[in-house]
Parts: structure tokens; C-alpha cells; sequence
């Protein structure tokens, strides 16, 4: 097959000669060179390409209710990031209000720029994230909060669950 | 005019080098490579910058699959079988020996503790998304707390390397279920599964690596 036959180049000996047979001694490898990249293929495709990556998350430990002055941070501080249906963002700054009327709507994609800058209009010791993430989010959106945490390099942040009055404010958002 | 004649040559390509190199390249990744465990679940991880490679020893995983449906599956055989056994104890669910031993060989905990006896007559094939998952419906029923309890038990004094593994699409309040399990038996560490990707250009994170890089 690697070989192309441009007929053979005997006949140029004169009348009577007789021609020695020769037997070619070598051994066509393309079939073999086939085999190696088809199974090569195969492997290539069956390996695990890239082992997943972990994201370390650490719970607070919230079931007693002592109020540990070192955790409570100023409400001034803190921003409250909500997560509603079909990849919605929402959120607020400070104190939580009854009627939603500082709520503002943002995106996946522009949380990152509201994050930064709430993080550097704050003391950086009163600097919070709180992440409650509404009944109809999706968990990738929480590990994309998650994440923004880590891009935006937050250290104090905590998953909290969401309470009635946000849930209620929450579901007349979202559409 | 004499033309010079062309001498007629065949034009072999000599295949010998490049089946050295074929069979070099296979052999490195017939050695190098893990193949990919059959999984019965299906689950895609959301991605993350996390670039800390997934531990792959003394695994206790929680699967959340897109339909919300919680699974449960511990590496160790060992510790499984103590783990189940514990677990039947807690919930009453009586198992003789030879179910115990057939839930054992399985490959996750898929059903709720009224079924048990029922998953460990089947063979593993049907072991998958088509099972209704542990029941987490709310806080009051919550049978991954009794799962996580024996874990907890059978890995006592041992490492535990706890890994939610959620799908993009599921429910976010199967996921506050399991955290709410694992905050109840006081774990607090564990690690959620993602793939990697690469830091955003321009944030605070990429800032901070390439200051550290120079």
C-alpha cells in the first residue's frame, strides 16, 4: 500500500537471460501502523481527559443560638445576593426590607461587577455576602455564586436559607 | 537529443518509523490511562476556578441527579457494609445478612429505607435513574440524616472525604436537604464536585495570581 507499482524495470536484459526471481523481503507495516492509531483512538477517547475539580465549602455551624459576636457583622455591610427561577439574580444592600423596595435585578453575568464594587465601598471587617438562594433556583447557579465568591476573592460569605418575607418578595419578582 | 532517461524508481514510503510512533503513543496511554467508571447516574457538574483536583480515595459521595433524585454511595466496601447495616438498624428496617451483603456489592444506595429490601433483590444493572432516590422531601423527612449518621459511625477516628456531586439542573432544595443532613450530624467540610475552568481575565482572583506569578 506504501508502495506504488510504476511496473517493474526488468526486461532490459538480453534474449536468453533468464531472470532470477527476487522476492521482495519487505513487509508492508501500513496495516500495522492502522491498528496502532485505531486502538491509539480508542484510548485516547476512553481516558478520563481531566480529573473534576472539588470546591471546598465550609458550613458555619449555626444550630446553637448563641450569638457569636466575631460573626455578626454590621448590616450596613452586607450584600444579600437571591437566586430565583431560570438563572435570575437579585439583590440588596444592607438591612432587609419588608417590601422589597431595595431590591435592584441583576444578572449571572453582572453580580461580579455589583460584588466588587459593594466590596470596595466597605471596611473590609464589615464586608458580608449572604447567598439565598430562592425554592426555584438551580444548583448551578448556587455554585456559580459560589464561585463568584472565589473569583471576587470574598472571604465572609454564608448560604443561608431564605426566609418567608424574601421568599414572598422573590416570588412576586420573578416572572 | 538524448534525453537522460528518468530512472524508474518505486517510491516506498518506509511505514517502520511511523508504526514505532503509533505504537509508542499507545502503549503511553494504554498505561496512563484510567478508564472512565460505568456510571448509572448521569450528572453534569457545573464548572468552577477551583483548581483542586477531586480526592479519589476514602470517597463518601451524594449524587443529585437533574430530576432531583438523591443517591448515595460509599467507596469502601468495609465501612459500606457496616454503614448499611447501622443504617437498617436506625430506620427498623430488618436485613438479613445476605441482603446486607447484596447492598453492599452495589454500586449506590438509590431508594428510600421502605424499599431497601426491594433494591437488595436487584441485580446491579437496574440500579440507576429510574430508582426514586433517597427520600429528602423536607425537613421531617429527611433519611439521608440517617444515612450520614452511620457514615459518620463507620468512618469514626478514619478520613472521610465528603463530595456532593449535583447536576446544573437540579432543584435547589434537594441541595439545602443534604446540607441541612450534613450539618445535622455535624459535618461541616465537604466538597462540592465541578469541573475546572479557567479565571475570568480581569477579576480580583486573576489580579491576585498573576501578582503572585511575578
Amino acid at each position: 500500500m506504501a508502495d506504488v507499482d510504476l511496473g517493474s524495470d526488468d526486461g532490459k536484459k538480453g534474449p536468453g537471460v533468464k531472470k532470477a526471481k527476487k522476492l521482495s523481503t519487505r513487509v508492508d507495516l501500513t496495516p500495522m501502523v492502522d491498528l496502532g492509531f485505531l486502538l491509539l483512538t480508542f484510548f485516547v477517547f476512553s481516558s478520563t481527559l481531566s480529573q473534576p475539580a472539588s470546591l471546598h465549602l465550609t458550613m458555619p455551624d449555626d444550630r446553637t443560638d448563641t450569638p457569636d459576636d466575631a460573626n455578626q457583622a454590621k448590616a450596613s455591610g452586607a450584600l444579600t445576593i437571591l437566586l430565583g427561577k431560570d438563572h435570575s439574580v437579585f439583590f440588596y444592600e444592607g438591612e432587609p426590607s419588608p417590601t422589597g423596595a431595595t431590591w435592584k435585578e441583576s444578572s449571572m453575568a453582572d453580580i461580579r461587577s455589583e460584588i466588587v464594587r459593594k466590596k470596595q465601598s466597605t471596611p473590609a471587617d464589615d464586608f458580608v455576602v449572604v447567598i439565598m438562594p430562592g425554592d426555584n433556583s438551580v444548583y448551578s447557579d448556587v455554585v456559580a455564586i459560589l464561585d463568584e465568591m472565589k473569583i471576587s476573592l470574598v472571604d465572609r460569605y454564608a448560604l443561608v436559607n431564605i426566609d418567608d418575607v424574601d421568599k414572598k418578595i422573590l416570588a412576586s419578582k420573578e416572572h | 537529443m538524448g534525453r537522460p532517461a528518468i530512472a524508474k524508481k518505486q517510491p516506498t514510503v518506509d511505514m517502520t518509523a511511523m508504526c514505532d510512533v503509533a505504537f509508542l503513543l499507545l502503549s503511553f496511554f494504554i498505561l496512563a490511562t484510567k478508564l472512565k467508571p460505568q456510571e448509572s447516574v448521569t450528572i453534569a457538574t457545573p464548572s468552577s476556578v477551583s483548581k483542586q483536583e477531586a480526592p479519589s480515595k476514602d470517597l463518601v459521595v451524594i449524587s443529585i441527579n437533574p430530576a432531583g433524585k438523591v443517591f448515595f454511595s460509599v467507596q469502601e466496601a468495609e465501612k459500606k457494609k457496616a454503614m448499611i447495616e447501622d443504617a437498617a438498624k436506625l430506620a427498623n428496617v430488618n436485613l438479613s445478612p445476605d441482603e446486607v451483603d447484596k447492598l453492599t456489592k452495589q454500586s449506590m444506595i438509590a431508594v428510600p429505607f421502605a424499599q431497601l429490601k426491594q433494591q437488595a433483590a436487584m441485580n446491579d444493572k437496574e440500579i440507576g435513574d429510574k430508582l426514586p432516590g433517597i427520600d429528602v422531601q423536607d425537613s421531617a423527612h429527611n433519611e439521608m440524616r440517617t444515612w450520614l449518621r452511620a457514615a459518620n459511625d463507620a468512618y469514626f477516628g478514619t478520613k472521610m472525604n465528603l463530595l456532593i456531586k449535583g447536576d446544573n439542573v437540579a432543584k435547589y432544595p434537594q441541595f439545602r436537604e443534604v446540607i441541612d443532613a450534613l450539618k445535622a450530624n455535624e459535618l461541616f467540610q465537604f466538597q462540592l464536585v465541578t469541573n475546572p475552568e479557567a479565571v475570568p481575565t480581569g477579576t480580583l482572583l486573576w489580579e491576585s495570581e498573576n501578582e503572585r506569578k511575578k
